[in-house]
């Protein structure tokens, strides 16, 4: 479904992603580990337009997207749940899932939505009038999946769900992320956790210094000893 | 106690032109951080477009209403156009300049306006149009007029139409989303563009309506007014908290009073020594002490949270 080939994204001079290739494929949910600054997610940021990729190309169901404008990202099915959530801390709960749904228009779909993603996160409904910059940070963790399964993607981008949160929090945001990836959705999880974003995939790819340096089943990957002693701190 | 009441409805007339004017620049800022200098003179060629429209209309003898209105129709239409012009051409460019660079722009793009009304209109004051019967009416010994009781009224409605877009539609909830992290708003399929596009447009709209306010009640009109006007709405965004619409306008009102009593008492004050033309001073006495003891002015967030 998304197919990123020769991807190089470079940060102001520093390569932050040296020619990575990999794939998701439709339904799976996909790892992509690494330390803080082996480019996970400039990776993510190239792939939904927040930066412009040097080099290499993405394509999304069979489509190149790799130089679209931004705002047309979403539109082709890409959600993105950006790194610190970046939830509109002035509008409310129920305005930030509704810029979440920005480009539907049926107000009785949008409606829909909005109930199904009540049912993955109850608390939100509680919270609707309130200010999402009020919330505490694993709510805005919620609001901002919630926010952009609005969008009704095919595909969910999480950039680093776990940041930040209380491992309590940890364990409702992943549960929920494993409901919604059975309900069928594609997710590519990028993690710092790597023990819990391996347990929740069936894939992985491991990054260093801008390249995947390993790839294959997540269980496997779980068990590889340097993958252990790097990232599972065994 | 009469000569307050009366410098009090006298301050919120001239407050709610202030705070039409403030909103152009309060929402330009609250969605780029740009301090729109020109926004002013955006102001007067409104008032200038009207004086040709609705006075030519009025010469060919058409009924004084209709000329009004289709001047107020013509001003708002030029200043929507004016206002995405200078947006697309001297501002998007610069989006990713440094701060300093778009202010100086806006600044050169003042003096191009004026220059360009000066060329148009000609460098002498002109006369605008009566376009409302003058009639008096008194209340508690202060005396208003009916142009006064339609500024504040249309002032009130054109503010209460901008809230309602803001607060009640889809664009204006990408407006409020785009002032707070336009970067989030592109990923939500906001047209970031568009949006500072909208922006432009609709503080020039509203510009272009204190325009033809400021002429109706005036009577008079130059190529250099935009500048004084632009300045103390800017004033007025500053006191409310420039970048919050609320303020903008409660700033603006303020101002206009502030202004107002200080002109109706100087004399008083200072034992004749300065008269009322000396009002212009209090719009910048109240700039210089908000920005030496409330920058953020009275409603301001926090800059910190701007993306």
């Amino acid at each position: 479904m998304l197919e990123v080939t020769g991807l190089h994204v470079a940060y102001g001079g520093i390569q932050a992603v040296r020619s990575i290739t990999f794939h998701v494929n439709e339904g799976e949910t996909v790892a992509l580990i690494g330390a803080n600054g082996a480019g996970k997610t400039s990776t993510l940021k190239a792939i939904s337009r927040v930066l412009d990729a040097v080099g290499g190309d993405v394509h999304f169901c069979g489509e190149d997207i790799t130089r679209i404008a931004p705002h047309h990202i979403i539109r082709k099915g890409i959600a993105l749940v950006p790194e610190g959530r970046g939830v509109f801390p002035r509008l409310t709960v129920l305005e930030n899932l509704h810029m979440g749904a920005y480009i539907h228009n049926a107000a009785v779909d949008v409606e829909k939505d909005l109930k199904m993603v009540y049912g993955y996160f109850p608390r939100l409904k509680e919270r609707e009038g309130q200010l999402a910059g009020t919330l505490s940070g694993g709510e805005q963790q919620m609001l901002a999946i919630g926010r952009a399964l609005m969008s009704r993607p095919k595909m969910l981008l999480l950039d680093e769900p776990s940041m930040g949160l209380a491992p309590i929090m940890v364990q409702k945001i992943f549960e929920v992320v494993r409901a919604v990836a059975a309900d069928g959705m594609t997710i590519l999880l990028i993690e710092q956790n790597a023990r819990l974003a391996l347990q929740s995939s069936q894939r992985g790819y491991v990054m260093e210094s801008g390249e995947i340096t390993l790839n294959g089943e997540s269980a496997m990957l779980l068990d590889d000893p340097k993958v252990r002693a790097a990232y599972l701190g065994e | 106690m009469d000569i307050f009441l009366q410098q009090i409805i006298n301050g919120l007339v001239q407050g709610s032109i202030y705070a039409l004017v403030a909103l152009g620049y309060t929402m330009v800022y609250g969605i780029m951080g740009l301090i729109n200098f020109a926004h002013g003179e955006v102001v007067m060629i409104g008032t200038l477009v009207t004086i040709t429209v609705a006075g030519s209309l009025i010469k060919a003898g058409m009924p004084v209403a209709v000329a009004g209105l289709a001047g107020l129709m013509a001003a708002v239409l030029v200043c929507m156009a004016l206002g995405w012009a200078l947006e697309r051409v001297a501002y998007r460019p610069l989006r990713n300049a440094p701060r300093l660079t778009p202010l100086i722009t806006a600044i050169g793009m003042s003096i191009v306006l004026q220059n360009l009304a000066m060329m148009i209109w000609g460098r002498n004051y002109m006369t605008f149009p009566s376009l409302l019967p003058k009639m008096d009416f008194e209340f508690a010994g202060a005396n208003f007029t009916l142009i006064q009781i339609i500024i504040v009224l249309v002032s009130a409605a054109t503010m209460g139409g901008l809230l309602l877009l803001v607060y009640r539609t889809k664009l204006g909830m990408a407006m409020r989303a785009t002032a707070q992290n336009p970067a989030v708003a592109s990923l939500m399929g906001v047209n970031i563009n568009r949006v500072i596009a909208a922006a432009f447009v609709i503080g020039s709209a509203l510009g272009a309506v204190a325009g033809v306010m400021v002429g109706t009640y005036y009577e008079i009109a130059h190529y250099q007014m935009g500048f004084m006007l632009g300045l103390k709405a800017f004033t007025a965004a500053v006191l409310g908290g420039i970048g919050n619409l609320a303020g903008a306008m409660l700033g603006g009102i303020l101002l206009g009073i502030i202004e107002a009593l200080g002109a109706g008492y100087i004399g008083d004050l200072t034992g004749g020594f300065l008269g009322s033309h000396y009002q212009d001073i209090f719009a910048f006495v109240v700039l210089i002490v908000v920005l030496m003891f409330k920058p953020s002015g009275l409603f301001g967030e926090k800059t910190g949270d701007r993306a």
